[in-house]
């Protein structure tokens, strides 16, 4: 396991699964266990982005980056290893 | 109402034909049901519906209507600052198509004194520091299907010149702006229950099966009730009983909203994400087993979009099985 899947793993399981280690493992989809509610991925994007240092993009938040703790882990290195790492904030404008 | 608008009702209203009831026998069944929880099971007189002047109200005050009689339900309109005038126009519309009395209750200043309007606007000024006097907002999800992205929530605030931003929510700010709206319909349910102590009467809650079974609704707020007398029927269905009671036409066509927020904001953007008779169809052939290769083609949706609202459906089962939880008792008390 990464360091980067070991802190990931740690924040779920503090705030997620309250320290039940066995429910999950690094490859399984918490889309499919039930992991996040509306609220628990808000809090999982802010902890990526406080963590890292990054911005996510909408097109980002898809569950082939985000949707277990190594798939989370490959989408972090390539993240942190892209030249530009800070990217636009995610705003954006129209006129009614 | 625009052309997609109309078109999305007429749908709903058409429904698939997997999704056909027999009305006749459907409306006695529940009118039935109606008169042994009331009369018998809770020995009330009659019950409260608090109406909001969608589709889903007025089909539980017919049917109570029919059950108990129109002189024993109480029509109840609890609108507040942001709720649009029309719902209370549509609300005692039912109730005059009923004959049964109304009350309107204006739930303003109960929320303002409990500081919801407040915490709400200083929710959304986290992430969007101009919000402020004039401002209207909404919460809305991207679309899930299209992208396949994940439900992460965003505000659309809408300034006094019209100018519209949609920035993504913070944990803390979605949690704020979601506690202050949920207090509007726990306001309205505390009100429905004094008048239902008023009267000796039960609540009646008017959550069709999709609300019910993907947890679209408030605990403690919307969600309680004494009888939930059309938690069974799609939204289809509840279109087809619609038409059956007579309920006013006007009704039958209004698009869906959630009328919580100051910015008009439909259920698709705030929870399902999908046209409503295309979510139907979708929970039906997940509860009937249909495999996705077979109900794409009579939902008009791709094989993978279906394979992906399943999985959808059964993530947000999960995700809002506390809401339908009871308290938990540390052991048994057989006595009650």
């Amino acid at each position: 396991m990464t360091a980067i899947e070991q802190e990931i793993r740690i924040f779920i399981l503090d705030n997620f699964l309250m320290g039940r280690e066995d429910i999950l493992s690094n490859h399984d989809s918490f889309l499919e266990k039930g992991i996040f509610d509306s609220t628990g991925i808000l809090e999982l994007v802010s902890f990526l982005e406080q963590r890292y240092n990054i911005e996510l993009e909408p097109e980002e938040l898809v569950p082939e980056n985000l949707d277990s703790i190594s798939s989370l882990g490959r989408f972090l290195q390539r993240k942190l290893s892209a030249p530009l790492a800070v990217s636009a904030m995610d705003v954006s404008h129209t006129s009614a | 109402m625009t052309k997609s608008e109309q078109h999305m009702n007429a749908s709903l209203a058409a429904s698939h034909e997997l999704l056909n009831i027999d009305v006749a026998s459907e409306t006695e069944r529940i009118v039935t049901g109606i008169r042994a929880v009331v009369f018998q099971k809770f020995r009330r007189k009659g019950a409260v519906v608090g109406v909001s002047g969608g589709i889903d109200s007025a089909v539980v005050a017919f049917l109570c209507a029919q059950a108990l009689g129109p002189e024993r339900v109480l029509v109840l309109f609890t609108p507040d600052a942001d709720s649009s005038p029309e719902s209370a126009r549509l609300g005692k519309m039912v109730a005059a198509a009923l004959g049964s009395s109304s009350q309107l209750h204006d739930i303003t200043p109960i929320l303002h004194a409990a500081g919801c309007y407040e915490l709400r606007d200083s929710s959304v000024r986290q992430v969007v520091p101009e919000y402020g006097a004039g401002y209207k907002c909404k919460m809305v999800l991207p679309d899930l299907l299209a992208d396949d992205r994940y439900p992460v929530f965003y505000v659309v605030v809408q300034s006094p010149d019209g100018e519209t931003k949609r920035v993504r929510l913070t944990a803390e700010a979605y949690r704020g702006i979601l506690a202050a709206t949920n207090l509007k319909q726990r306001t309205r349910k505390m009100l429905e229950y004094t008048f239902a102590d008023l009267n000796h009467y039960a609540v009646a809650g008017t959550p069709n099966r999709l609300e019910y079974d993907q947890g679209f609704f408030v605990k403690l707020g919307d969600g309680a009730a004494d009888f939930k007398p059309i938690a069974h029927l799609y939204k289809s269905q509840v279109y087809q009983l619609a038409a059956y009671l007579g309920v006013p036409e006007e009704i039958q066509q209004r698009v869906p909203t959630t009328d919580t927020y100051s910015l008009a904001q439909t259920q698709e953007e705030f929870y399902f994400t999908l046209p409503l008779e295309k979510m139907d169809l979708c929970l039906y052939g997940k509860n009937k087993g249909m495999p996705a290769s077979e109900l794409a083609p009579l939902a008009g949706l791709p094989e993978q979009q279906v394979l992906r609202v399943y999985k959808l459906i059964e993530a947000k089962r999960q995700a809002t099985r506390y809401l339908h939880a009871e308290p938990v008792l540390m052991e048994p008390i057989p006595e009650v």
